[in-house]
């Protein structure tokens, strides 16, 4: 089936099968393979993407269900060559080790801030629950979002 | 593959010892990763690229009595199908020191001996295809008894993974005679049995392989390793090819803590897949798959006595350490000799005995995982002593003072044969009790009890001092200077996630002047760097780090008696101005620039006329630090323990890790947060287990409990700094203290915050089912 | 990580799903959020050969005032009942056990008719509905349906939904709960309940739910029967367990979710009951 999504503002259509995974359209179809897959039982987040502007794991949606929708990854993040200020903490409190979880930790820390823009350092550590993370102890990640939220 | 640079921010500044070593200088590596463009080999898809999905166990131990193909064959997409008949691989042999008779065949040959052992592998035009396919054959079983228990595997009558050896013992490590007088000094002898239990590493990037083949028809491997050259020399051995000409790259790595050591089977499945097929080849791994085919990391059951004086001196130790191996005992099986060389811990013990069998089971394999057999030392060393803590009424702190190896005893051999370095155990246990406020805890757990709150509070406390860069004591490392003037340093440890390319930046900048965006660390690509052992056991600052410290230091002085021979000064009178030229003290204005120094270097006109060869100006080594290097720390966890409901909540953690002079502290407690992070994860959440058919319970992440930012507090973590004298950095590693040091602090909170109710121990993970029943036995005795 | 292949029909009124299950039977699944039905498809243990994608019938997608009642659309996502304004006044309870489904990717994503047709006793909102006395209004190819909650959940994973029937709207009268209080425990916060304990006090009576203490959302009748025959929140709480038959697995024995639901709902009782 032929479907269409507006990836970082390009419109990506591509023929799929049903069964392909929003996950599988961004880093086959569309080559954006800065979305990763860290498990598969919708656990760990790594494939967070937003789409239509809210965080969502695109391992837990066929492609077909985003035909049509405007979907962000972590290469769609950046204006006029500048970090977002999620990717820019990151970077300044050492909030990434191995960079796996990186792309999906950063977009559900976008789509948080976007629905708590003054978080508690309780409000970021539950708001990131979907997501896992292996090198940090969350320690750096949860400090790089409460860095991002003062960024206005 | 390389990694270079263009670090947006330096904002770490200058350090007042003017020096860019000691900076929390922002990594290189961010900005890609950041930007979604570093590659991972999943990220690769070359022309022509065939999938690969194996067909695995889903019986713990049985024969293979059929295997039917025909029906996958015919699938649409399907290439071929393989098995054992077809894929043409030898029995594996992944460690040396065992037994032959424990070889895998990397397709099983008539037996199963774990879920998630590879019966068949299929090999189609896309990924779904080859899913599809490996669903459609259809292999029979003639289930055998099963033994998941590592003391089960050994007693007698048990189920033997492999009859030829008629035993389960993968190797035994007994290194004298029992003495009878052994706890002839002690006036108490408290003992414990603990369940160092089995854990499974779980890097965010699971395992996998994309095989190629370069112009000339050469093996080009693109694999997710820790050590490209442990994998490289294992292949061309397999295969009958010159190492020289298989090309292994790790690209960017999702994580490896141990686990992504040495050459999987499944890689070979996949290289002689693709050389039958003559095409490109990828599989990746599913977590599902992962969380049983990954080697998984501890597994000890150990049997601890511990003799003391009343007032708490230790007189003698006695270990005996029952370890899971796995079906096919690797790595892992070796592991409690690390135990072993770390059984005296911190403290002066006069008489240690430690004896260990490791046993073949029908579950995944074991091998290193964070620590490596030093966790469960200090885990069990740390347990013993807080019950003969609680069992004499000493405090906690106050027993493990009355016992520390003083420092001014150092270098020393241990009773285990450990040569330790340099160490202040008191220093870091006393800096850990200030941050901690040890005092007013004890003080507010008081208050609690006379309360009577049902929310105990628990702190616990542990010191360790562990090995780094043991066994691998020599690193390659090479340093040149461009003809643009800008460096490039490559070195055979191998980067995935420490930040390596920052850290050995760092050391070239600090040395020669340079900016650090204009210095290119190599690593990871067996084609660019010409040797290494890659990145296990805490070793890479300390031994590569030093490979390229010392190639630094000999580029500079090449230059310095270049830049005398073409200003016609005395080699002596030459220095390393602060505008990054090289020149005579005191004139800046004449000196050389690093592109000038490169081009005469390559100029035999202008060069000194005994410098012959044409290799310009560099310096390729290997650094030899000779032997291993012995951080230390101590740990304070603070918990509440719901005696309700048995939940834990780890409210604090206290980490103060000495691993000598620390070069960058923000990659340092990156390591620290991290490694306390698996540790609490260790003590609290995770642990592989079976039933009794051998049938994974832990068999995906929403089943194997990876803790999120949801179940962690922030951590404190702090340095002491006692350099070692055994490199020129001064540095140890850092890996994976944090590790060493959490889990038995943790679990010791857990247990100190109960110890009022009478209970001495609980073993891990402290989950709230196991804790809640501990409370309820011992209020029922 | 694949699913088995299927055909994909994406539909786009509530006639059409009753016409596509009724074309293809129990081959078909209607797929909302797909929350829980994605992650069972993509381990093979789900493996429909036709999905419905009800995804944008945005006209199921509503919380609205009907005097005595809410009307919610099946396909309102978790996310809009714990931002509802509405729910926020007359219907706090929902909004905050919805705030505790999942993280927030599920919630972006997730349905209540998903979740409630999807009939896991782990699941947080069925319990809450239960306890609300909501009524679930199903469409079939004979029309229109309405199901009490509490005669809805039959066993494990299985509801009053035929094969041929689409949930469509789920009506909760206004109770006028104001305090409320929901005891989630579980390992992790992404994890599903061990055991969770929901009380809170209706107009006329005080309700109490459990999560995950047997095949069903369950209510805690006998719990309530002893606050209103003037139990102290002690003595009610110890009745939590009487009536369920909690399951066993490698996260807790029965005896301790039974122990746990009784400490759960007297904590809940006396947060919610004051």
């Amino acid at each position: 089936m032929k479907i269409s999504i507006s990836v970082n503002g390009d419109k990506q259509t591509h023929d799929v099968e049903p069964r392909t995974l929003l996950v599988q359209f961004l880093r086959e179809q569309a080559n954006l393979t800065g979305t990763k897959v860290g498990c598969d039982t919708s656990s760990c987040g790594a494939c967070t993407v937003l789409v239509d502007g809210e965080s969502a794991k695109s391992c837990t949606m066929f492609a077909a269900q985003a035909d049509g929708s405007a979907v962000t990854t972590i290469e769609g993040l950046m204006t006029d060559g500048k970090f977002n200020r999620v990717q820019q903490s990151f970077q300044d409190e050492h909030g990434l080790q191995c960079g796996f979880c990186t792309a999906g930790m950063v977009m559900a820390a976008v789509s948080l801030l976007e629905e708590i823009p003054n978080p508690t350092e309780s409000d970021v550590r539950i708001g990131l629950e979907g997501n896992l993370c292996r090198c940090t102890g969350y320690h750096n990640i949860v400090k790089a979002v409460m860095a991002a939220a003062r960024v206005k | 593959m390389t990694t270079t640079t263009n670090p947006p921010d330096f904002s770490g500044g200058p350090s007042p010892r003017g020096s860019i070593l000691g900076n929390a200088v922002r990594r290189f590596e961010d900005p890609k990763i950041l930007r979604g463009e570093a590659v991972y080999f999943d990220d690769l898809s070359p022309t022509g690229l065939a999938h690969l999905v194996f067909v695995r166990s889903t019986i713990a131990h049985a024969r293979v009595t059929n295997i039917d193909t025909r029906e996958a064959e015919t699938m649409p997409g399907v290439v071929a199908v393989y098995t054992h008949e077809n894929i043409g691989l030898k029995p594996n042999v992944s460690f040396a020191m065992l037994p032959d008779g424990f070889a895998r065949p990397p397709l099983a040959n008539g037996t199963v001996r774990f879920v998630g052992d590879m019966v068949a592998a299929v090999v189609a035009e896309t990924r779904a295809q080859a899913v599809d396919a490996a669903e459609m054959v259809i292999v029979d079983y003639d289930p055998l008894p099963v033994v998941v228990d590592p003391e089960a595997a050994l007693a007698d009558g048990a189920p033997i993974l492999f009859p030829d050896l008629a035993t389960n013992v993968a190797i035994e490590f007994n290194f004298a005679e029992a003495d009878p007088e052994l706890m002839a000094e002690a006036e108490v002898v408290v003992s414990g049995r603990f369940v160092n239990q089995r854990v499974a590493p779980v890097p965010m990037e699971p395992n996998g392989i994309v095989v190629e083949f370069d112009k000339e028809k050469n093996l080009s491997l693109t694999v997710p390793t820790q050590a490209p050259f442990g994998v490289r020399d294992p292949v061309a051995k397999e295969f009958g090819l010159d190492p020289e000409k298989v090309r292994v790259r790790a690209p960017a790595v999702g994580g490896g803590f141990g686990a992504k050591s040495g050459c999987y089977v499944e890689y070979l499945v996949a290289i002689s897949a693709a050389r039958q097929l003559a095409r490109p080849i990828k599989w990746t791994e599913t977590r599902s798959e992962n969380m049983l085919s990954m080697y998984h990391g501890r597994g000890q059951i150990q049997y601890v006595d511990m003799g003391l004086k009343r007032d708490g001196t230790i007189t003698a130790v006695k270990v005996h350490v029952i370890c899971e191996a796995g079906a096919y005992p690797s790595v892992g099986a070796f592991l409690p000799f690390l135990t072993r060389t770390m059984a005296q811990g911190v403290y002066e013990i006069p008489k240690v005995e430690f004896t260990s069998v490791s046993a073949a089971t029908n579950t995944t394999p074991t091998a290193a995982y964070r620590g490596a057999g030093r966790p469960e030392a200090t885990a069990f060393l740390e347990r013993i002593i807080d019950m003969a803590a609680d069992e004499l009424e000493i405090d906690p702190v106050e027993i493990r003072r009355r016992n520390f190896i003083a420092p001014e005893k150092f270098p020393l051999t241990t009773v285990t044969g450990a040569n330790y370095d340099v160490g202040d155990f008191n220093k870091a246990l006393t800096e850990a009790c200030r941050i901690s406020g040890y005092e007013e805890l004890r003080a507010d757990q008081r208050s609690r009890r006379e309360r009577g709150d049902t929310v105990e509070l628990g702190i616990g406390v542990s010191t360790y001092v562990e090995i780094t860069a043991g066994g691998q004591f020599q690193e390659f490392g090479a340093v040149k200077i461009q003809s643009d003037g800008t460096v490039e340093a490559r070195v055979g440890t191998s980067s995935h996630g420490q930040g390596h390319a920052t850290a050995f930046a760092m050391i070239v900048a600090e040395l020669l002047g340079v900016a650090m965006e204009d210095v290119r660390v190599v690593q990871s690509d067996t084609a660019l760097v010409p040797r290494g052992s890659g990145t296990s056991g805490s070793r890479s600052l300390q031994i590569g780090g030093s490979a390229i410290y010392n190639a630094s230091v000999e580029v500079l002085e090449k230059a310095k008696v270049l830049a005398a021979h073409l200003l016609e000064a005395n080699p002596d009178d030459i220095v390393l101005h602060d505008n990054a030229r090289v020149g005579v003290s005191g004139v800046p204005a004449s000196a050389l620039s690093w592109a000038d120094l490169a081009a005469a270097a390559h100029d035999p006109t202008r060069r000194p006329a005994e410098w012959t060869d044409d290799e310009g100006l560099m310096s390729e080594l290997d650094f030899n630090q000779g032997d291993a290097t012995y951080p230390f720390g101590a740990h304070v966890a603070v918990v509440e323990v719901d005696t309700e409901t048995g939940r834990v909540n780890l409210l604090r953690h206290i980490a103060v890790d000495d691993c000598g002079r620390v070069l960058n502290p923000l990659l340092v407690s990156g390591q620290q947060h991290g490694g306390v992070g698996q540790g609490a994860a260790q003590a609290l959440y995770e642990g592989v287990s079976y039933d009794s058919d051998g049938n994974p319970l832990t068999g995906n992440l929403m089943d194997y409990a990876i803790p999120s930012a949801a179940e962690f507090p922030s951590f404190e973590v702090s340095n002491t700094e006692t350099p070692t004298p055994l490199n020129p950095l001064g540095a140890k590693g850092i890996g994976e203290s944090g590790t060493i040091g959490s889990t038995p602090a943790i679990q010791n909170a857990v247990v100190d915050a109960l110890s009022a109710m009478g209970i001495s121990h609980i073993d891990m993970p402290l989950l709230s089912l196991r804790v809640w029943q501990t409370i309820q036995d011992t209020r029922a005795k | 990580m694949i699913p088995a292949s299927f055909e994909y029909i994406r539909v786009d009124s509530t006639e059409q799903v009753i016409a596509g299950l009724a074309e293809y039977g129990d081959e078909a699944k209607i797929l909302a959020g797909g929350m829980s039905l994605i992650p069972l498809m993509k381990l093979r243990l789900a493996t429909p050969t036709v999905l419905l994608d009800a995804g944008r019938l945005d006209d199921l997608s509503y919380i609205s005032d009907k005097g005595d009642y809410l009307a919610l659309g099946a396909l309102t996502r978790h996310r809009d009942l714990e931002t509802s304004d509405l729910l926020a006044k007359e219907c706090a309870v929902l909004r905050g056990v919805a705030a505790e489904v999942g993280d927030n990717q599920v919630r972006h994503r997730g349905t209540i008719g998903g979740s409630v047709a999807h009939g896991d006793p782990a699941s947080d909102l069925p319990a809450v509905l239960v306890a609300l006395e909501a009524e679930f209004v199903v469409e079939g190819p004979s029309g229109s349906r309405t199901l009490a909650s509490a005669n809805f959940f039959k066993g494990f994973l299985e509801t009053e939904l035929s094969e041929t029937e689409m949930l469509t709207e789920i009506r909760v009268p206004k109770t006028g709960a104001t305090n409320w209080s929901y005891h989630k425990f579980n390992r992790r916060a992404q994890d599903w309940a061990i055991v969770g304990a929901l009380a809170f006090r209706a107009q006329d009576s005080s309700r109490v739910a459990l999560v995950n203490m047997g095949s069903v959302p369950i209510r805690a009748t006998a719990v309530e029967q002893a606050l209103a025959s003037g139990a102290s929140h002690a003595e009610a709480a110890d009745q939590a367990a009487v009536g369920t038959e909690a399951p066993e697995d490698s996260n807790a024995s029965s005896a301790y979710r039974e122990h746990l639901s009784r400490v759960l709902v007297k904590r809940a009782l006396d947060e919610a009951l004051v």
